[in-house]
């Protein structure tokens, strides 16, 4: 065991952690702002990685503008949901549980029905398909734009919530509703666009996980248990999340990297259930009145 | 209406006497249905249209449509038409044992077509072997059954690997590190690799398991940089074999010098991770889409032009399943000539098909045979290496028919016969699974 070895562990636990944030970010967003357990994220993800493959192959819009539209096309789908469906629901939170279950699997039968149950692929730039080395440091071109892309989408969403008007009205909302509302917020505004903002993020993730993973109507299953989990443990704020998967991402390579990847995603899970047995509302708990 | 406790305990002790009632009345007779001559004969096909095994038993489902439509046209079995009764198992474990019951009890159906994985194969088969009626298992698996109610039409462990391994050997060198998913088939699979390997002179640098359906292959991957083998023996299934692929490529590793040997990356997988992904590496099944001979085009072109060929291609799966309807129709015709057509049950098929040969005017893959003991296929292993356009080319075929062993590894446990299990002592047990 050398030092190389361990040096790729490390960075590819980096990798890890970015590929886990970006998918349980939008999910953080929901349920940070709304509080709303949304079932239907991984169906959010899996609707990105089909609208680039449909730009891709219907439109011929190259890859690295799938990713934008694909956010505003899951954003807009979101945003149809929410209005649809989810606002009458906020006061009902184990209802928003079910009724999100339902639309995840009307989703994933919907598109079933339109594309097939026969796996799609997303084409990528010959460059992203191959790997950068650095002494004995090695890692794939791809993982290295998730993470940029995870980074960015963290840094702004992090100048959205604290810089920006719109944020300091979010966080008003998520602290206290009547609050709020009585201080002149559309609450029911801010809910809206921060669902869509969460399903657009899902989005993104999509039409990223597209390119490291299959594109089929069930790809979003295998995501959204990780994604909670980050979002449970991170406590349902932003700063919890990135903090909880990067530690579960490094704690995952380094496992796996002694030992065996089974092996490494059991020692997590323990750890994460012992970890919510002594700090149930976890890592960085939201002040305020929840709903 | 006010629901008061009483009530609601009233009216679900009243539902569950209904949901439990079928159970109460029906006899427990091994096999109800009596055959008419004229009536449409019904089996089962039982695979999971929805969730996470619908990419390959779609297939199997569409190929088994065309191959009875085909035998329909052909004049039927038996002199009759075959009706398939086409369920939804829902790639769930129980919705399969429950639908076996219900084809076998309710539809009464002949025969029934089913699985894709060996964990549905072990849920089903207890019932099946209770009312002692007939699967076909049309695809690969590991051995270590010796049932009396199976026929399977896909290789075993023991014919899959043999070739695949000393040939990557001789062509790329010693070392080998195997990946599998973490269930019993690759580890079974794996079991019989290490001896081809041993006998070959290989050396096996590594062994590991990633959870089925996981897509992150980056930690293994790693291990495989440092320990650098000549080639890697793959038991990958399903979405994570083609992010296994995808990944392989994208943490550049070349496929020249370290090709993937796999036993399930068929046309279908490397269609979905794109042929990029896929080219240069090898795959040992009996059959491949660019088989070159009469019969197979036939096969390709009538299945692809049908209204089941909306898939767009076809793979060693399909092609074992496509058989397994015209061992079927074997099988049934030559238990009719037995019994006559009246009294055929599926213990009459099962007892009647061994020794069935689909010649290669019908099987795509050439001749096989069923075995007159264990009752698995005698067939031609090949292995063939994937093509830029995402076809496969044979680079090396069996010279013969090769013996379907399903104790290969465990000579201990004795010899599977058509009677049963025979130990060394000579004791035979039925029904092992």
């Amino acid at each position: 065991m050398d030092f190389g070895s361990i040096l790729n562990a490390l960075i590819l636990g980096i990798s890890i952690a970015s590929i886990w944030l970006i998918a349980a970010l939008g999910l953080t967003i929901i349920y940070g702002a709304a509080g709303v357990i949304n079932m239907a994220h991984g169906e959010f993800i899996m609707l990105g990685a089909y609208s680039s493959y449909m730009l891709q192959y219907y439109v011929g819009v190259p890859y690295l503008f799938c990713i934008p539209i694909s956010f505003v096309i899951v954003a807009l789908v979101g945003l149809v949901l929410e209005r649809g469906l989810i606002q009458y629901l906020y006061k009902r939170p184990l209802d928003t549980l079910l009724a999100t279950y339902g639309v995840s699997l009307v989703l994933m039968q919907g598109v079933r029905l339109i594309f097939g149950s026969d796996p799609k692929y997303l084409a990528v730039p010959e460059i992203f398909s191959s790997n950068l080395s650095l002494g004995f440091v090695s890692i794939s071109t791809f993982r290295v734009i998730v993470f940029g892309i995870t980074a960015l989408l963290v840094l702004a969403l992090w100048a959205l919530f604290y810089k920006t008007r719109f944020g300091v009205q979010v966080r008003a909302v998520m602290q206290n509703k009547e609050m709020a509302a009585s201080f002149g917020i559309n609450s029911s505004r801010i809910y809206m666009l921060t669902f869509a903002l969460g399903a657009g993020l899902a989005g993104v993730a999509g039409s990223l996980f597209g390119v490291l993973n299959i594109v089929l109507p069930t790809m979003g299953s295998s995501y959204v248990v990780q994604a909670f989990l980050m979002v449970v443990v991170g406590g349902g704020s932003l700063a919890g999340s990135v903090v909880a998967s990067g530690v579960t991402g490094e704690l995952q390579s380094v496992f796996a990297f002694f030992t065996n990847d089974t092996f490494a995603r059991f020692v997590i899970f323990v750890l994460i259930v012992v970890f919510l047995r002594f700090r149930p509302q976890g890592l960085f708990a939201q002040a305020g009145a929840r709903r | 209406m006010d629901f008061t406790r009483r009530k609601l305990l009233k009216t679900a002790g009243l539902a569950s006497a209904a949901l439990a009632a079928p159970h109460l009345w029906i006899p427990g007779e091994a096999w109800g249905a009596a055959l008419k001559k004229g009536e449409p004969l019904k089996v089962g096909l039982l695979f999971s249209l929805t969730g996470a095994l619908a990419v390959p038993e779609e297939d199997s489902t569409l190929v088994l449509q065309y191959a009875f439509d085909e035998i329909n046209k052909a004049g039927g079995v038996g002199g009759v038409p075959v009706e398939p009764v086409i369920v939804d198992a829902k790639s769930d474990f129980n919705v399969y044992s429950e639908k076996t019951k219900e084809l076998i009890l309710r539809e009464k159906v002949t025969a029934i077509f089913g699985c894709y994985t060996s964990a549905s194969r072990k849920a089903i088969l207890p019932t099946v072997m209770q009312r002692d009626h007939l699967l076909y298992y049309p695809t690969c698996y590991e051995g270590a059954e010796c049932t009396q109610n199976t026929i399977c039409t896909g290789p075993l462990a023991n014919q899959h690997s043999k070739d695949l391994i000393p040939f990557m050997v001789q062509n790329f060198g010693k070392k080998v590190f195997f990946v599998g998913s973490n269930y019993v088939w690759p580890k079974e699979s794996n079991k019989n690799a290490k001896i081809w390997l041993q006998q070959a002179g290989g050396e096996l640098l590594g062994e590991e398991y990633i959870p089925l359906g996981s897509s992150e292959f980056g930690p293994v991957l790693n291990k495989i940089r440092d320990a650098k083998p000549n080639f890697i023996f793959s038991t990958v299934v399903g979405a994570s074999d083609i992010a296994f692929h995808k990944q392989f490529k994208q943490e550049g590793f070349k496929v020249d010098s370290m090709p993937i040997a796999s036993l399930t990356t068929g046309e279908i997988e490397t269609r979905a991770m794109g042929a990029e992904f896929g080219a240069g590496h090898f795959l040992s099944a009996p059959y491949f889409q660019t088989l070159d001979n009469p019969t197979n085009q036939k096969f390709v072109e009538g299945f692809l032009k049908s209204k089941y060929g909306k898939n767009g291609t076809t793979h060693y799966n399909m092609e074992e399943t496509y058989l397994s309807a015209y061992v079927f129709k074997a099988g049934f015709e030559k238990a009719a000539a037995a019994v006559g057509f009246e009294n055929v049950t599926p213990r009459a098929i099962r007892d009647n098909s061994g020794g069935i040969r689909i010649e290669d005017n019908v099987s795509p893959e050439g001749l096989v045979w069923i075995d007159e003991n264990n009752f698995n296929t005698w067939l031609k292993p090949k292995i063939g290496q994937c093509q830029a356009d995402g076809t496969f080319k044979v680079v090396k075929a069996a010279s013969e028919q090769v013996a379907p062993d399903p104790y290969s590894i465990y000579p201990d446990a004795g010899v599977c016969t058509k009677e049963g299990l025979k130990a060394p002592d000579g004791k035979v047990r039925k029904s092992v699974i």
